[in-house]
C-alpha cells in the first residue's frame, strides 16, 4: 500500500481534474443546470452532454478497472454493495430533487463554485453542510 | 436563459469522466461528492486527509479555471436567499439519505450500472424538473 501522502496528492489531483471539468462544463452554473431542468422553458441540452462525455470514459473504466486485483494505491477497492431499492435512497433522491430543482446546485459544483467567493455559494454550501450534519445526528441517535 | 454550449459540456464531461476513472484506478473509490464531503462531518483519523484533499482540489480545479478564462460572473444563481437556504438544507440531507448525488448516483453508479443508483437518478431528475415546471410556470 502506498503511503498516505502519496493517496492524499492523488485525491486532491482527482479532486483538481474534477472541479476543472465542471468548470469548463458549464455546470457551475446553476442557471445553466436549470436551464436543463426547464424542459418546458427555453430548453438547454448541454448537460446531457456533460452526462453523455463522462459517462463515455466512466462506463469503460468501471467495467474494467474493478477486474484488477487492487487498486494503484490501496489494498483493496471501496465499492457499494448494497442491492436493493429502499425508502431512503428513494425519499433521500427525491428531497434532493427539490433542492436542486430550487437552486440549480447539486454538491459538486457548489463546492467547486467556492472558488468565486460569492456570498450566495457560501450560505447555498452552508446550508448544504448543515442539511448533511443533521442527517448524521439524526442517523447517529436513530443507530 | 443560457446559450447551448455542447462542445465545451463534452469537454467538461470527458475530464469528469477521467477525474472518477483515476479516482477509481488509483484510490480504489467512488468519487462521489455528497458522499466524499459528507463523510468529513462524521468521520476521525486517516480518512479525513484523503477527503479534505480532495475537496480542496475540486476547488483549485475550479479557481484554475476561473483565473484563466476570468469568467467569475459564469456562475448565476437566479434563486432568493431562502430558497437558497431551504435548498441547501434539502439537497445536504436528501443526498446523505439516499447515499450519493449527481456524481456518486448519476456518473460513478450509473456507470456501473447499479439498479439502486439508476432509480436514484431517475427520481432526482424527474423531481428536479418537476420542481423547476411548479416554481417557474405554474406558480
Amino acid at each position: 500500500m502506498a503511503s498516505g501522502a502519496v493517496r492524499t496528492l492523488s485525491a486532491m489531483f482527482c479532486g483538481l481534474v474534477f472541479g476543472l471539468g465542471l468548470a469548463i462544463s458549464g455546470m457551475m452554473n446553476p442557471a445553466k443546470v436549470i436551464g436543463f431542468l426547464d424542459v418546458a422553458g427555453d430548453w438547454d441540452p448541454t448537460l446531457a452532454f456533460v452526462m453523455g462525455g463522462a459517462l463515455l470514459v466512466a462506463v469503460p473504466a468501471f467495467r474494467f478497472i474493478p477486474k484488477r486485483p487492487r487498486p494503484v494505491l490501496e489494498d483493496d477497492f471501496s465499492l457499494p454493495t448494497k442491492k436493493t431499492l429502499d425508502a431512503p435512497l428513494l425519499g433521500g433522491s427525491a428531497l434532493f430533487g427539490i433542492g436542486w430543482g430550487l437552486v440549480g446546485f447539486c454538491p459538486g459544483p457548489a463546492v467547486a463554485a467556492l472558488g468565486t467567493g460569492l456570498p450566495v455559494v457560501l450560505a447555498f454550501v452552508a446550508a448544504m453542510l448543515s442539511g448533511m450534519a443533521l442527517y448524521s445526528w439524526l442517523s447517529g441517535k436513530a443507530g | 436563459m443560457e446559450d447551448f454550449t455542447p462542445i465545451s459540456g463534452f469537454v467538461g464531461g470527458l475530464l469528469i469522466g477521467l477525474a472518477v476513472t483515476l479516482m477509481l484506478l488509483l484510490n480504489g473509490r467512488i468519487a462521489g461528492i455528497s458522499g466524499i464531503v459528507g463523510g468529513l462531518l462524521t468521520l476521525r483519523g486517516r480518512d479525513i486527509h484523503w477527503r479534505a484533499a480532495f475537496v480542496a482540489g475540486l476547488v483549485l480545479g475550479a479557481l484554475a479555471y476561473i483565473a484563466t478564462a476570468g469568467e467569475t460572473g459564469s456562475v448565476r444563481v437566479l434563486a432568493s436567499l431562502p430558497a437558497v437556504l431551504v435548498g441547501g438544507l434539502l439537497v445536504g440531507f436528501g443526498t446523505r439519505l439516499g447515499s450519493g448525488c449527481t456524481s456518486g448516483h448519476g456518473l460513478c453508479g450509473m456507470a456501473r450500472f447499479s439498479k439502486r443508483s439508476i432509480a436514484a437518478t431517475a427520481t432526482f431528475f424527474g423531481v428536479a424538473m418537476i420542481t423547476v415546471y411548479l416554481t417557474h410556470h405554474a406558480l
